[in-house]
């Protein structure tokens, strides 16, 4: 488990020492921090005044650039291309993931071994050099340039890892359960969803939260794989909107803050799950 | 075994476990194995834009490796890739270390802290290239406004546009970005250690620095084996944050070529010269990848041997 909670150590340290760490740690989150502040109070002021007075508290009624920002660019295109491109690549991702993982966890085979390692070789080998033949499989089944070119992607460098959450969750199950739902005689299908299933939600929610901020955030795919400026996401879409608005410092500023608002705001609701769901590949 | 079977598995079942492991292992054959295994292929043959011509043997490694035109330019970006490694190795690894070691001792306002070295690291990395690319801006960046009204002037500069500063402003913008992901799996690794042997430590006086150097550091080495090699895998796919801030060029005068952007531009063109070469751009992909993954398993191997049970 990851202990995020655990019991401090119980140590004496010197005055100084601790004086030493808190200013650390302040000066650190105050770096992590002033910038996304600075981004926030730039987006309501005009450029003018982000030239002259770039460290001034704005007028925060003056919300003139998130205005022409959501009625006058392709920023709401954008958002919606990624929530549906984020949004179906995690449920394939985990449908997909769940099949496999149940199988192999569930079901006695002499092909389970196999079955783990092709997922595991899938784990190791970075799509991103593959994006050539990518692009031209992806051109053949005539999706390039479509939110499935995307979604087909995503589906296939995140389906690995969620096999492995998944089986080796499911794993620990207990097998009564299920023999208790085949003696009143359910079938198979029947044991796993409405039996298994409820009780995987954990590992579920682990394996999205893994997946869907790579894929919320993910540039080279769509750069790479879209031309359509009506399909593009978000991260692809800002260089567009960047592009456009160089000198409108204001709207860049008001661009960039709507682009993070929503993961920024959603990771500090949910930041013990961001935490875990994020670092799950490296924490053991 | 914790799946025991009473009755030998029937057709009906078998059918049901087919149905479940196919669809996965059939979308997962399409769409990364059979990609992989091409990009492979198509770096032996000769390419008219999307159409494969003829198989060329090893020309196009050849040229990639030791051609006049692309030669130096691929090793020109492959040391900027180690030079970033490096510096990275000792800021975003090293620096999130010992911030894992301040969060550790859970001073007060501990929870305030993990949460806000976090916050860079679930932003897009479009969005960090953009909002450093507007701060480092030489006549209007916070940066050097800050430098100005400190009357510090003399130390304001161009820094993406000078070739002195422009590699180092990438790697502070990456830095900054996922400094947060070390500092955590640290913490947890740290988290892991019995609290006992620290403790024991302590009343034996062993100084802060020497309980770091010779108890910490080696009890947290799964930790670091994980770390150092995504970060050698990162450092070497590196692309997001220079095309963003520097542009496919890796300007100024390539100073900030990486191979990422070689790879880009010599795969999909650019716009000063669309030409696309699928076979040079698969080469030197391939060669990319048998080299992450060669030394990637080398460095994997040698910090597992750092490793030590308890």
């Amino acid at each position: 488990m990851t202990a995020l909670t655990s019991q401090a150590p119980a140590a004496r340290q010197p005055i100084s020492f601790a004086l030493l760490a808190q200013v650390i740690l302040i000066a650190n989150s105050f770096i992590m921090l002033y910038p996304v502040v600075v981004m926030v109070l730039s987006a309501f002021k005009t450029t003018g005044e982000i030239f002259e007075h770039p460290f001034a508290l704005p007028d925060f009624t003056q919300v003139g650039n998130f205005a022409k920002v959501l009625s006058e660019t392709a920023m709401p295109t954008y958002f919606m291309n990624s929530i549906l491109v984020t949004g179906t690549s995690v449920i394939l991702i985990l449908v997909l993931g769940t099949m496999a993982g149940y199988a192999v966890a569930r079901y006695e085979s002499r092909t389970n071994t196999f079955i783990l390692l092709f997922f595991l070789a899938g784990l190791m080998l970075p799509l991103k050099l593959a994006v050539i033949p990518l692009f031209i499989l992806l051109r053949d089944l005539g999706l390039l340039d479509s939110r499935w070119s995307l979604i087909v992607t995503y589906t296939a460098i995140g389906l690995p890892s969620a096999v492995f959450i998944m089986a080796g969750f499911l794993r620990t199950l207990p097998s009564e359960l299920e023999d208790a739902a085949r003696i009143d005689g359910a079938s198979e299908p029947r044991i796993m969803w409405s039996v298994m299933l409820p009780l995987a939600r954990p590992p579920m929610a682990i394996a999205a939260i893994q997946n869907a901020v790579p894929i919320w955030n993910d540039f080279f795919f769509p750069l790479v794989f879209i031309q359509t400026d009506a399909r593009k996401t978000l991260p692809q879409g800002l260089t567009t909107f960047m592009g456009e608005y160089t000198t409108d410092w204001g709207m860049l500023f008001a661009g960039l803050t709507i682009a993070a608002a929503p993961i920024t705001l959603l990771y500090i609701a949910l930041s013990r799950q961001f935490i875990q769901g994020m670092t799950a590949g490296a924490v053991k | 075994m914790l799946v025991s079977r009473k009755q030998a598995p029937s057709l009906k079942r078998q059918l049901w476990v087919a149905f479940l492991v196919v669809p996965p292992i059939v979308f997962m054959s399409l769409f990364v194995v059979y990609p992989i295994l091409s990009a492979f292929a198509y770096a032996f043959y000769d390419w008219q834009g999307l159409a494969r011509g003829e198989f060329v043997g090893l020309r196009n490694f050849k040229e990639v490796l030791f051609g006049a035109t692309m030669a130096p330019v691929v090793w020109n970006a492959f040391l900027h890739n180690v030079y970033a490694l490096i510096a990275l190795m000792i800021i975003q690894n090293g620096g999130g270390f010992l911030l894992a070691w301040l969060l550790y001792k859970e001073p007060f306002g501990f929870r305030f802290h993990r949460i806000a070295v976090f916050v860079p690291v679930v932003l897009s990395t479009i969005i960090v290239g953009f909002l450093w690319k507007l701060f480092l801006n030489p006549n209007f960046g916070i940066i050097n406004q800050a430098l100005y009204s400190l009357g510090l002037d003399a130390l304001a500069k161009p820094w993406l546009g000078d070739s002195s500063t422009a590699l180092g402003a990438l790697i502070l913008a990456n830095a900054w970005h996922f400094v947060g992901f070390p500092t955590l799996v640290y913490l947890a690794g740290m988290q892991r250690i019995p609290p006992e042997i620290i403790e024991a430590a302590r009343l034996d006086g062993t100084s802060e620095w020497q309980l770091l150097k010779n108890i910490v550091w080696p009890l947290v080495a799964p930790s670091t084996t994980i770390l150092f090699t995504l970060l050698f895998i990162g450092a070497f796919n590196w692309f997001e944050i220079p095309y963003v801030m520097v542009g496919l060029d890796g300007s100024p005068f390539g100073t900030t070529d990486v191979l990422g952007l070689v790879f880009y531009r010599t795969a999909f063109g650019n716009q000063s010269a669309s030409i696309q070469n699928f076979g040079m751009g698969s080469a030197l992909a391939t060669l990319l990848f048998l080299f992450i993954v060669v030394f990637a398993s080398m460095l994997t191997l040698w910090l597992r041997r750092r490793e030590i049970q308890f």
